[in-house]
């Protein structure tokens, strides 16, 4: 009969109305500023620069290769490549970023520039209340802004951390081993060439650099 | 004493009426009599936005405004404010006087409706003897401003929005007519004090409203359906639909004027919904006998609120029609059951009291609801859709 799924409709709003003001479990709303969800690992907002150590110069681990920055499809990345050379991650002497810049009011949080950087250094937040009251020059983030330690990147998202934090590891290992080798041989060898590049992954840097 | 209070601002009026002098008399009296409904109508509709937003979040389980004020009952000052200090953006290539006179006319054509609504004893900014025709004919000029809205605008969804409108407005503004002519033929009166005396007496206990009669339940609820689409209410929201042509015939408005569309909306709602009450449920009568010690407003707002709630669900509770049913439904369902109601009304006038009187009635309102809803849902039965070239 007409009107017979109206009123079942009717009905069932009158429960959920009713019932709102009756069992909380109802209210799946979660009010904002005094209640907070605990943070998902998979969230995500805008970049940071990750560091190791205590200083966010020395220990930055971006080697200013490049490639966020050609990546990056709404073009919101700014790097200007430095002249000289400091020991990244790993220990190897590399560029770095002197002015590493993000527009976040253009950033569309899309990752891209953390899947393709080679040396784990930039990754993604989950802070969001970034509201500012200058649109401009508050969402143009410049280095030290986006600088935040490795221990805080291991806080929010803790497996991801761990395999970086492992891989680096055995990374810096290998170097390790490599120049005690290096060493050796050297001893055994007063007149030994010089060291060659180490890594495969390390290419790009110095062609990228030219 | 009761008596002293029911007519307390009857009296008020008269008081303040002495101190002025004859020449300005009549002037005086109709601002007297016409301020009050344009403090408290729109005051209704601020405290009706606040308890719509709260009343749909609590029908889909969420909280509703919350923040502003003691449970958020001072959102509607902030929405004001914010409407106000909004910049009041208007097309280059609207037809700008029109475009500015669109909200003016409907708030306007909305208040004018209040004149002849009797909100208590004695309390009626006019008694117009032809005062329900006077009401539908303010209604319709409603019609002509969202019209004006959605043409001066020169953009698309604004059209087809007012399209829809027109078109949904006009259709049921039939079945809303022939809705209350089954009042007007018991009343035999076009005047809405004298419809509201008509049913303002008892036997025993009971109240003799019309909706306490076959064809006026009938009546009541074909006129509150048509009510319902002609203020372009949720199931019957096609012209703003939101979700398809994003606001319809007000998308070029901000700020403060699409405040006042909205005022014009809720005020036409109240309008019909006041009518409805005035022409069915008893206007300011209280609903028992033993009642009637309670002043004639408080009854005519408490049956306001009761309809703007009962609005409300049904706005949480039921998806927007497709223009094709809309249309179906009004000269389909609606024309036929008002004409037959205006049947069913001569019937119930010219048979003697009695039980059977109630039963050909009731047979002659549900017998054609019966046959006229199997109708309505003979629907084609479509096969699997068939591509010719995509296949
Ligand atoms: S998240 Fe996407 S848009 Fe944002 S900086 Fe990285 S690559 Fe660019
Ligand atoms: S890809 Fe990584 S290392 Fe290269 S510039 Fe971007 S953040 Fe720095």
């Amino acid at each position: 009969m007409l009107g017979e799924g109206i009123l079942k409709g009717l009905a069932e709003t009158a429960r959920n109305f009713l019932g709102s003001y009756v069992s909380k479990d109802r209210l799946t709303t979660v009010q904002f500023p005094e209640e907070r969800l605990p943070h998902i690992e998979a969230a995500r907002s805008f970049p940071f620069l990750v560091y190791d150590g205590e200083d966010w110069q020395q220990g930055m681990r971006c080697v200013s290769c490049l490639i966020c920055e050609k990546e990056c499809p709404p073009k919101c990345i700014f790097i200007e490549k430095s002249k000289d050379k400091k020991p990244d991650a790993i220990g190897k002497p590399q560029f770095y970023p002197v002015a590493f810049n993000i527009d976040v009011s253009v950033c569309m949080s899309c990752q891209i520039c953390v899947e393709v950087c080679p040396f784990d250094a930039i990754k993604m937040d989950i802070e969001f209340e970034l509201s500012t009251n200058d649109r401009f020059g508050g969402l143009l983030w410049n280095k030290e802004r986006l600088a935040k330690p490795n221990t805080y990147y291991g806080e929010i998202h803790p497996t991801e951390a761990a395999a970086v934090d492992a891989q680096l590891a055995e990374e810096r290992a290998k170097l390790e081993a490599k120049a005690k080798l290096a060493a050796e041989a050297k001893a055994a060898t007063v007149a030994a060439p010089p060291a060659q590049p180490l890594r495969e992954t390390s290419e790009p840097t110095e062609g990228s650099g030219a | 004493m009761p008596e002293m209070v029911d007519q307390i601002f009857v009296i008020c009026k008269h008081w303040l009426l002495g101190f002025a002098p004859a020449g300005v008399q009549p002037i005086f009296s109709a601002l007297l009599s016409v301020v009050p409904v344009l403090v408290v109508f729109p005051l209704l509709f601020a405290i009706t936005t606040v308890l719509e937003r709260k009343g749909l979040g609590r029908i889909q389980n969420r909280y509703g405004p919350n923040r502003v004020g003691p449970c958020g009952f001072f959102q509607p000052i902030a929405d004001a404010i914010k409407s106000l200090a909004k910049e009041d953006v208007v097309p280059d290539t609207a037809d700008r006087v029109a475009h500015f006179l669109a909200p003016l006319l409907l708030v306007a054509a909305a208040f004018l409706a209040y004149a002849v609504l009797p909100i208590g004893r004695n309390m009626v900014v006019a008694n117009l003897n032809a005062g329900v025709l006077f009401f539908f004919a303010v209604g319709s000029m409603v019609e002509l401003a969202v019209f004006m809205a959605g043409w001066a605008s020169r953009s698309k969804y604004s059209l087809l929005g007012a399209m829809r409108a027109i078109a949904q407005m006009i259709s049921y503004e039939v079945p809303l007519v022939l809705a209350s002519v089954v009042v007007i033929m018991a009343a035999g009166s076009l005047s809405t004090v004298a419809i509201v005396n008509a049913q303002a007496s008892y036997t025993g206990i009971w109240p003799h409203w019309f909706v306490f009669t076959p064809w006026g339940f009938a009546g009541f609820v074909l006129f509150m359906i048509a009510a319902t689409a002609e203020s372009n209410r949720s199931p019957f929201d096609l012209p703003e639909g939101e979700s398809e042509i994003i606001a319809g015939y007000y998308i070029e408005y901000s700020g403060f004027k699409f405040a006042l569309f909205f005022l014009g909306e809720y005020l036409g709602m109240f309008a019909t919904s006041g009518m409805a009450i005035t022409l069915f449920l008893g206007g300011w009568a209280a609903p028992f006998s033993f009642l009637t010690w309670i002043p004639s407003y408080v009854w005519f707002f408490a049956k306001l609120l009761t309809l703007i709630a009962g609005f409300i669900w049904i706005r949480g509770t039921l998806p927007r029609l497709r223009m094709d049913q809309l249309m179906n439904f009004a000269w389909k369902f609606m024309l036929p059951m008002t004409l037959l109601n205006i049947f069913t009304a001569g019937v119930w006038h010219f048979t003697p009291a009695g039980y059977a009187r109630w039963l050909v009635c009731v047979a002659l309102v549900v017998a054609p609801f019966l046959l006229l809803s199997r109708g309505l849902q003979q629907e084609k039965k479509y096969g699997m859709r068939s591509y010719r070239f995509a296949e």
